[in-house]
């Protein structure tokens, strides 16, 4: 069937896609300009992805000419596409980087709502792992320490007296944890 | 926590967890002026910049007034120094650098931050600046890009790597010249930096081989740390080795690294070396057999995209080599029950392949138990699986029948219903047994049937096949059930049916007439029509009638006949039209392919489609090769005396491919002339061409009319040239060999612009491969449904006899394909197919002589006790020297 020996390059992502528990989109990136050229596309194929995906949790599934590995947790579905003749573990090496950073951004609280509460951070992690299709980074602390530069950096005079204090707890409550 | 805060500020988080739930595009394009505040509200500012970005991944479409008013907003951000906030105005330049205008405005900011001394900018900061960078501007970063690429960072480097290979797209020779920079990046410590490092390396090295085989030959020593780079090494090596075995080079060095990378530590590594392995063209079983039990290893683990993998590598394996995966058998079968499905399902179609004929009942079961649980896409597998299947086994033809018939009968879309019918009809045309057990589950399948297309390929099939069984009568109800329910392309199609039966059975006419005189009280123009037509010739009850006018329909090209009838119409004309005038449309050759390549058992995706092609393409609509050709060719005065063009033939090289000039010649046959057109290329970029014309020496009883030269031939812009020569007056002799030679005025010139560096050339020749003139080009192929009636009615007049032997050809299917290329004619009724085993086969061909003198051949060929073949050739035409001419043709 195919007989052919893959060109080598680095452009191996043909899609990133994060879907909430009703299969709607809430990120979703497509890098090959030919394949799900438009908007509407993209969203019958994430559908399509959707109602394959979101009962049996199996890892891989081949659509429409693409091999997608997924992984889902409470209320969140996460998505790698690759070409059909893509080496599958590549992909899942990607998903799980993918996963594993989201996880360290969210600290372990992997849920739609505090997703779209972080949903800036979660954009740039998304932008770390994968530029324009080719794998930027696959070391979930890497990524996580490139984007996670948040509660340190708020200029005091823009923080209330409420966050000055919450922040303050929180830099407790870490140390002491370890 | 942030969420706390988030929640106090912002009124819209009352939507069940989505703040961005009643996000609108105008109200965030307003709430966009924040950013021109200063001093900068990081945190507002970033909300609103993520609601932005949000509305675009949500598929929302911005004006290039607003994105470029949000664009030279969000310039503003740069005063402030938030660190998220500045990585999100990065991403904001990358979405929006293909909408906006004047993108190149923030080059300063981001040139600015990709050298500061900041390390968090600096990465991004270069992705940021390739997106907006075009290749004038490129010129001016190009410094900062090469310190990037050996910068001690691995984000900073992985990052102007990564953007190396964007810019390599439009502006390939720039990046070349980073080569030193990438080499040094392929040394770094860092993985992702190493990997990024050998892709722009590869990519800039990728044209010359000799490069590609030194970076191979080092990188194959020095072990890569990251098994991405591995991964891509591998891909290198496997190119190399196509290419190294194209040239005839050594390859063995190579082969072994891939069989070392099995032992690599890292699962990716080994998976992509055994998937490289299983794939190369010159694997055999010694290859095969590590990569196969790594596989096998794999079918076992717990991560269901592992054996994803090796169970879809194994299934590709099968179609190639089924017995070396026999091994792998017992770890199969436990993958049947496999929670995952499309494990499942690659697992018992690749047990299909592998298996015995015993184990089919039982497999077959199994499919049954989940096959409405799997997608299409896994269902067409199924069925391709049975497909080849009811080739290698025709015994079970029963078991895979029922099979398929109440996979027809469940819910699924268009192309799986057409891939079943395809196989149903595959295993139909070739199993005699099951022909009547297939037409029987096909008959009831249209019954229920919502796609005309395929409604209408059945009911041609019913027309072709239904007449040749033992009980003709019994389809007669299905079909004619069409003609009652249907819409009006399966009625036309049911009746033009029918009207086969009325010409094939005499028994059933009677019946038939009825039928069809109902049919011509049809709501429908076209129904009325055919029923009319149809009618009227079956009611003259003329064999010869019906064989002309309903069994072999219509055989002209279609395209051209409209044309014809277009130019007759125009010109006021006392004669009739004559319908021979028009050339006929050639038989598509694809049908000569898709046997063989059942055969070998591959149940490849190109079969189903070329199987489907007798039927579909009987009447091609769309214009063919042939009718670009015409178009062409009637655009040239010289040769519209000739009359209507008869028939072209393949284009043939006549140079190698990578000479200086490449020529390939068509030949074009008329009735009394040929035209030989030279399709000629040009391949030096600092030579311009002039006055290209093709010097040809006729063979005997040919003249050379005319030549037309080619005025200008420039650098890779093909030009065409044409030589028309005069057919001899004897048919006998209409056979020969011409040289020929490309003459042309060569004229230097600039290899960029193109333009001729002076007004003088020189003459210069080139010589080029002989063109030979030989039977097939004198004969249109042309399809008879029923040879023998066509046979008896051209009579003895002009036959022809003679015996050859044959003992270079070994096998029979070897002579059949030999002869069809020869002669250049049609097989009928199936008779390029050499049944298996068999020592006798008789090949029936049919086709057309220019002049329109019908040509049809039938040859015995048997195989000869010491060896070869043995020939007895029959030739029947409507003159006498034709069938000299094609008798002695091939010995």
């Amino acid at each position: 069937m195919d007989n052919h020996v893959l060109e080598p390059s680095l452009y191996v992502i043909k899609g990133i896609a994060i879907l909430d528990n009703d299969g709607k989109r809430i990120l979703a990136k497509y890098y090959d300009a030919n394949t799900l050229p438009t908007a509407k596309e993209q969203k019958a194929f994430e559908k399509n992805l959707f109602n394959k995906t979101h009962r049996a949790n199996t890892e891989i599934i081949m659509l429409e000419n693409m091999t997608c590995v997924y992984k889902s947790n409470v209320d969140l579905y996460f998505y790698v596409m690759g070409s059909s003749h893509e080496n599958e573990l590549i992909l899942v090496s990607v998903l799980n980087c993918l996963y594993d950073s989201i996880s360290q951004i969210l600290r372990k609280n992997v849920e739609k709502r505090s997703l779209m509460e972080n949903l800036d951070v979660v954009m740039l992690a998304l932008d770390e792992i994968c530029d324009s299709g080719i794998i930027l980074e696959s070391d979930p602390i890497a990524i996580s320490y490139r984007v996670s530069l948040r509660n340190d950096d708020i200029p005091i005079g823009e923080q209330t007296v409420a966050q000055v204090l919450q922040s303050a707890k929180e830099q407790l409550k870490w140390s002491l944890l370890k | 926590m942030m969420g706390m805060k988030r929640d106090k500020k912002d009124e819209e988080d009352a939507s069940g967890g989505n703040p961005f739930h009643n996000v609108e595009k105008t109200a965030v394009l307003q709430e966009a002026r924040i950013f021109n505040e200063t001093p900068v509200k990081a945190r507002r500012c970033t909300h609103v910049l993520t609601k932005i970005l949000y509305l675009i991944n949500q598929g929302e479409v911005l004006g290039t007034t607003e994105a470029t008013e949000a664009f030279f907003a969000m310039t503003k951000l740069f005063q402030c120094k938030d660190v998220v906030l500045r990585r999100m105005v990065y991403l904001g330049i990358k979405e929006l650098a293909t909408i906006a205008a004047d993108v190149i405005i923030v080059t300063s900011s981001l040139t600015k931050d990709m050298t500061g001394k900041e390390d968090t900018y600096r990465a991004p900061a270069i992705r940021a600046l390739t997106a907006i960078t075009d290749n004038t501007s490129l010129q001016a970063i190009e410094r900062y890009m090469k310190q990037a690429i050996v910068d001690k960072s691995p984000a900073v480097s992985s990052a102007a790597l990564v953007s190396s290979l964007h810019l390599f797209k439009s502006a390939p020779d720039v990046v070349k010249r980073w080569v030193n920079e990438a080499q040094e990046a392929l040394n770094s410590d860092n993985v992702m930096v190493q990997y990024h490092g050998l892709g722009l390396l590869y990519q800039i090295r990728k044209t010359d081989r000799l490069g590609v085989t030194k970076l191979v030959a080092k990188l194959t020593k020095m072990p890569l740390k990251s098994p991405y780079a591995a991964c891509h090494l591998i891909r290198m090596v496997c190119k190399l080795i196509e290419e190294e075995e194209s040239a005839g080079g050594e390859v063995t060095s190579l082969m072994d690294y891939l069989e070392s990378c099995l032992r690599h530590k890292s699962e990716m590594v080994i998976y992509e070396a055994a998937h490289a392995i299983v794939n190369l063209r010159r694997t055999g079983p010694r290859e095969l057999a590590p990569a196969i039990s790594v596989l096998q290893l794999f079918c076992s683990s717990p991560k269901p995209a592992l054996r994803f993998a090796a169970v879809r590598t194994l299934s590709n394996v099968a179609m190639t080599h089924p017995a070396a995966v026999t091994a792998c058998n017992l770890d199969l079968e436990n993958l049947i029950t496999d929670s995952n499905r499309s494990i499942a399902t690659l697992a018992i179609t690749t047990l299909l392949k592998t298996g015995g004929e015993a184990s089919v009942d039982r497999l077959m079961k199994q499919i049954a138990s989940f096959v409405s649980e799997i997608s299409d896409e896994f269902k067409v597998v199924v069925v391709e699986a049975i497909r080849s299947l009811g080739l290698k086994y025709p015994r079970k033809h029963s078991t895979l029948m029922s099979f398929l018939s109440g996979m027809l009968r469940d819910e699924g879309g268009l192309e799986y219903k057409a891939s079943i019918a395809d196989t149903i009809i595959a295993i139909v045309e070739d199993n005699p047994d099951a022909k009547e057990a297939g037409l029987t589950h096909l008959c009831e399948f249209i019954e229920d049937c919502e796609h005309t297309s395929l409604a209408v390929r059945i009911l041609h099939l019913l027309g072709r096949e239904g007449p040749r069984t033992k009980q003709p009568s019994k389809y007669i109800r299905f079909i004619y059930n069409r003609v009652i329910l249907e819409n009006a392309a399966v009625r036309a199609a049911a009746v033009s049916a029918l009207s086969h039966f009325g010409a094939t059975c005499e028994d059933l006419l009677p019946n038939i007439l009825v039928l069809l005189q109902r049919s011509q009280m049809d709501t429908d123009d076209e129904v009325r029509d055919r029923a009319t037509y149809f009618y009227s010739v079956l009611s003259r009850k003329q064999a010869a009638l019906n064989s002309q006018y309903i069994l072999e329909g219509l055989q002209a090209s279609l395209v051209t006949l409209e044309k014809a009838l277009l130019n007759y119409v125009q010109q006021p004309n006392e004669a009739p039209f004559d319908l021979k005038s028009v050339p006929l449309a050639p038989v598509i050759e694809e049908r000569l392919v898709a046997p063989s390549g059942q055969i070998d058992g591959a149940g490849s995706r190109a079969a189903p489609a070329s199987v489907a092609a007798p039927t579909a393409t009987r009447l091609p609509a769309t214009a063919t090769r042939q009718d670009v050709y015409i178009e062409k060719l009637s655009a040239i005065p010289q040769f519209a005396s000739f009359g209507p063009l008869f028939k072209s033939s393949a284009p043939a090289e006549l140079t190698e491919s990578e000479t200086e000039y490449v020529v390939r010649c068509v030949k074009h046959t008329y009735a009394q002339h040929m035209v030989l057109q030279f399709d000629c290329t040009n391949t030096l970029s600092d030579q311009l061409l002039e006055n290209v014309n093709v010097a040809v020496e006729a063979p005997e009883g040919f003249d050379i009319l005319l030549s037309i030269p080619c005025q200008k031939l420039e650098y890779s812009v093909m030009g065409t040239c044409y030589v028309a020569l005069s057919l001899p007056e004897s048919v006998l002799s209409s056979t020969g060999t011409c040289s020929a030679t490309l003459k042309f005025t060569v004229k230097d010139c600039d290899p960029t612009t193109g333009l001729p560096d002076s007004d003088d050339g020189y003459e210069d020749d080139y010589v080029l491969e002989d063109v030979e003139i030989g039977v097939s080009d004198h004969i249109q192929r042309s399809a008879k449904a029923s040879f023998g009636t066509a046979w008896e009615e051209m009579g003895s007049m002009n036959e022809l006899q003679e015996t050859f032997s044959l003992p270079a050809i070994r096998t029979l299917d070897e002579a059949v394909r030999n002869i069809i290329s020869f002669l250049g004619l049609q097989p009928c009724e199936w008779s390029d197919k050499v049944p298996e085993g068999k020592s006798a086969h008789s090949l029936l061909l049919s086709g057309v002589f220019r002049g329109g003198y019908e040509v049809l051949v039938r040859s015995k060929l048997a195989l000869s006790p010491e060896g070869g073949v043995t020939m007895q050739l029959s030739v029947r035409s409507g003159d006498a020297e034709v069938s000299e001419l094609v008798a002695s043709a091939v010995g």
